[in-house]
């Protein structure tokens, strides 16, 4: 990778669950766990509720990555939210690779509320691999 | 017409030091729709509170933007504000500057462009939001206290004596826990029986309070004011109204085996009471060990029961009750330090648990109160205690502290050199923690008496003739030191339940990395859950000793008479919705839902002058917890989440892209 290039910067678009990833990247910042700049937060009562769709439509606009973001399985507040969450995203992903995105730029992470470390380390390792991916062009609206 | 206001937080310096504020204000107010920008440096205090209000009315804001804190901090708060400002609360969106990017990022100019996005996102979703209104459930005054120690019985006195209904379950034959157990409490040498037992009659004898012993939680269902719960009621084989406790059966009763309750130090039969002073004390038969249950022959206790108590044909009954609140306070176990086999437990009889050592202390233990060497049964003379025995040891035990051992240990140490005169005592320790009134003295007391405190850990525990010899390190004096011993006692960790997690699932709390329950905030809300109506007490929620769990005990009650205070609960408006003209009646979305709050309805509807009728689905706003997981399997998109709408999420992604 060349100089200029490296000031680019993915952005991440996260949809964390309240219960516990919203709560792990509060407890990151009580914390004062330091991680790049590149994600932004949009909260969502469970992982379960994130429709595929929203993620189609954050590459459509420009996201370099999307984490989705929940409890470990067993610990769901509401009990099955996640599984239903996990399902949906192996075929996301499948769709995704369909689409002709790679795989890479859509994880799911299972953050507790008291993983403030973990939710920090994924953004710094998902940031480093996006980095690597580079921008993303194949959805995004006036980028052919 | 919508017209925002945006509110920005300095937090002081937590935001304002790393998010450029003045220039998050000048792009705030060019967003659509924004019409009126404040910034704060204490949004969240009363004048800050103060300057909304007055926003709300002079510029007639009706949708509020907040930049500051978590909304896991502050919403309510900010949602107080705009109801007292006669705006709907749930025209409120914040947005998370502090903790999700002034406090994990340094650049300024990379900050404050994140906080840009984060306002624009929080703008975006605020102009789809629809007021929303708080349904009112009614809550079923009536308590479950799952767990009969010293937590339990605790927080179940406090409820019963504020005029509620208590259900207390026990999974053993008799209440009492742990405590029972022990033989006296520091720092004051209370003895342990004598201030618990009358509790336990209490609570056996309290109007208010039902004891079901020999019972356990299977299933719950519902949610707060309104749970369902189902208790299987095992078979005790005993007419409990009809026993009168007289004895004859388990003196004459032929099975035995070690007795749980003094950890296999005596020996206890098939049908047996767990100790003298058991409430309630009316004995129960251990079906793997009968004989009669074995063999199908024997019925000597039922021969000698004079009452006609004996029943061996009771079977297990499955209840369902209602309960308006749940407490959890289950206890804890002791770590298994069979891993530790440089310390030989198993091997040599005499390298013994603290708790062990409480019941051979005990005037009511195995050996009536007189310490003896379980090898032998002659009078130690070197008695050595191992500290931290699975404690702060990440490598092979948990990396907590268990609180409690330090204090037992000093009291273990006081009360051998009072029954021993001449007894020498050492304690391998690797801190010790006195923290707690009357503690550091108790302490100082054993060291006074002669305990002798070794800092370090021990390395090895041998037998050579019959004495045990500890070798073990000072770490202040830097040398080895070796202990002819005749009695080690560890002093092991305390550990989460072997099942607490399957009994986390059953109530649907959640559990940290060692087993115990997670409390709603460890400082803030510390005998709360996350799922509304469920409280703990006790070492179920981490280890403590017993003043911290009656306190927690009590605190939990006092959540629990809060709840009851009211009669009736207003619900959280934001649950699932169906849009009926869109709903095919698929129902794809009712066995998504974890809570049954899904069912399907029949609509009449006028279509080309024709009266049609067909199936939609219907959701049970009180049973709806909110979740989501039915928007996203709705094919139709039909059925939408108030609060978090499908529109607003879209909306947010686009606002917050670059």
């Amino acid at each position: 990778m060349s100089v200029g290039e490296q000031s680019w910067k993915p952005t991440i678009v996260a949809f964390c669950c309240n219960w516990c990833s919203y709560a792990g990247a509060d407890l990151a910042g009580t914390s004062r766990l330091q991680y790049p700049a590149t994600v932004r937060i949009i909260r969502v009562p469970c992982s379960g509720r994130v429709n595929p769709q929203f993620i189609v439509r954050a590459f459509q606009r420009g996201a370099d990555g999307v984490l989705v973001a929940g409890c470990h399985p067993g610990d769901c507040h509401y009990s099955t939210g996640n599984y239903y969450a996990r399902r949906r995203f192996l075929l996301a992903t499948r769709f995704l690779e369909y689409l002709g995105i790679e795989p890479g730029r859509l994880w799911v992470r299972w953050i507790s509320g008291s993983e403030g470390h973990k939710f920090a380390t994924v953004i710094k390792e998902m940031s480093a691999a996006l980095e690597r991916l580079g921008p993303n062009v194949k959805l995004r609206e006036g980028a052919l | 017409m919508k017209r925002v206001g945006v509110f920005l937080c300095w937090c002081g310096s937590n935001i304002a030091a790393t998010v450029d504020v003045p220039a998050l204000a000048e792009y705030a107010a060019k967003l659509p729709n924004v019409v009126y920008v404040e910034q704060n440096k204490y949004t969240c205090s009363e004048p800050g509170q103060e300057q909304i209000r007055k926003a709300i009315a002079e510029h007639r804001l009706n949708r509020v933007v907040v930049a500051a804190c978590s909304p896991r901090m502050h919403e309510t708060t900010f949602r107080r504000t705009l109801a007292s400002a006669s705006l709907n609360p749930y025209l409120l969106e914040m947005a998370n500057v502090r903790e999700h990017c002034s406090w994990v990022h340094q650049d300024r100019a990379e900050a404050t462009a994140k906080a840009r996005a984060l306002v624009r996102r929080a703008v975006a979703k605020v102009q789809l939001a629809r007021p929303l209104f708080q349904s009112s459930i009614p809550v079923n005054r009536r308590a479950l206290v799952i767990g009969g120690g010293i937590a339990g019985i605790q927080a179940a006195l406090d409820i019963a004596d504020s005029g509620h209904k208590v259900v207390l379950v026990e999974r053993e034959p008799t209440i009492g826990g742990r405590m029972a157990q022990l033989d006296k409490t520091f720092p004051t040498l209370d003895c342990s029986s004598c201030i618990l037992t009358p509790k336990m009659v209490d609570a056996a004898q309290h109007e208010n309070i039902q004891l079901w012993t020999y019972s356990e939680v299977e299933e719950v269902g519902g949610y707060v004011g309104n749970f369902q719960v189902k208790i299987r009621r095992r078979a005790t084989s005993i007419n409990a109204s009809a026993c009168t406790g007289c004895g004859a059966c388990w003196e004459k009763c032929p099975a035995k085996t070690g007795n749980e309750f003094d950890l296999g130090l005596g020996q206890r039969k098939a049908i047996y009471v767990p100790f003298p002073q058991a409430v309630p004390n009316k004995p129960v038969i251990d079906r793997d060990l009968c004989i009669y249950f074995k063999t199908g022959r024997c019925r000597i206790c039922q021969r000698f029961c004079t009452a006609g108590a004996v029943e061996f044909e009771q079977q297990d009954v499955v209840v369902e009750e209602t309960f308006g609140a749940i407490v959890a306070a289950t206890g804890f176990e002791q770590f298994d330090h069979a891993v530790y086999g440089e310390y030989g437990y198993g091997k040599h009889p005499d390298v013994i648990t603290g708790l062990h050592l409480e019941r051979l202390i005990s005037a009511s233990g195995p050996s009536d109160g007189k310490v003896k060497r379980p090898s032998n049964g002659a009078v130690p003379e070197t008695v050595v205690f191992v500290q931290c025995v699975g404690s702060r040891d990440e490598a092979k035990g948990v990396s907590y502290c268990s609180r409690a051992c330090c204090m037992y240990t000093a009291k273990h140490a006081i009360m051998l050199h009072e029954k021993i005169p001449g007894v020498s005592t050492f304690v391998f320790y690797i801190d010790v923690r006195a923290a707690g009134k009357g503690y550091e003295e108790f302490y100082a007391r054993a060291q006074e008496l002669g305990a002798q405190y070794v800092r370090g850990r021990v390395a090895r525990v041998y037998q050579r003739g019959d004495k045990l010899v500890v070798m073990g390190e000072d770490t202040l004096l830097g040398a080895k030191v070796q202990v002819e011993a005749d009695l080690v006692v560890l002093a092991t960790a305390m550990t989460a339940r072997h099942d607490a997690q399957s009994l986390a699932r059953t109530l649907g709390i959640s559990y940290d990395q060692n087993g115990f329950f997670t409390e709603a905030h460890p400082k803030l809300r510390p005998v709360e859950t996350n799922t509304a109506g469920i409280f703990l007490a006790g070492a179920c929620q981490g280890p403590k000793d017993i003043p911290d769990t009656v306190a927690q005990g009590t605190a939990a009650a006092a959540k629990v008479n809060n709840l009851f205070a009211k009669e009736n609960l207003l619900a959280e408006p934001t649950v699932a919705t169906v849009n009926e003209a869109w709903c095919s009646g698929c129902l794809w979305c009712k066995p998504t839902c974890p809570y049954r709050a899904i069912d399907s309805k029949t609509i009449s509807q006028r279509q080309v002058g024709k009266i049609l009728t067909r199936q939609v689905a219907t959701v049970n706003a009180g049973l709806c917890q909110g979740c989501g997981a039915c928007t996203v399997a709705c094919r139709t998109g039909a059925m939408n989440l108030l609060g978090f709408s499908n529109e607003q999420i879209l909306a947010e992604v686009d606002a917050i892209c670059p």
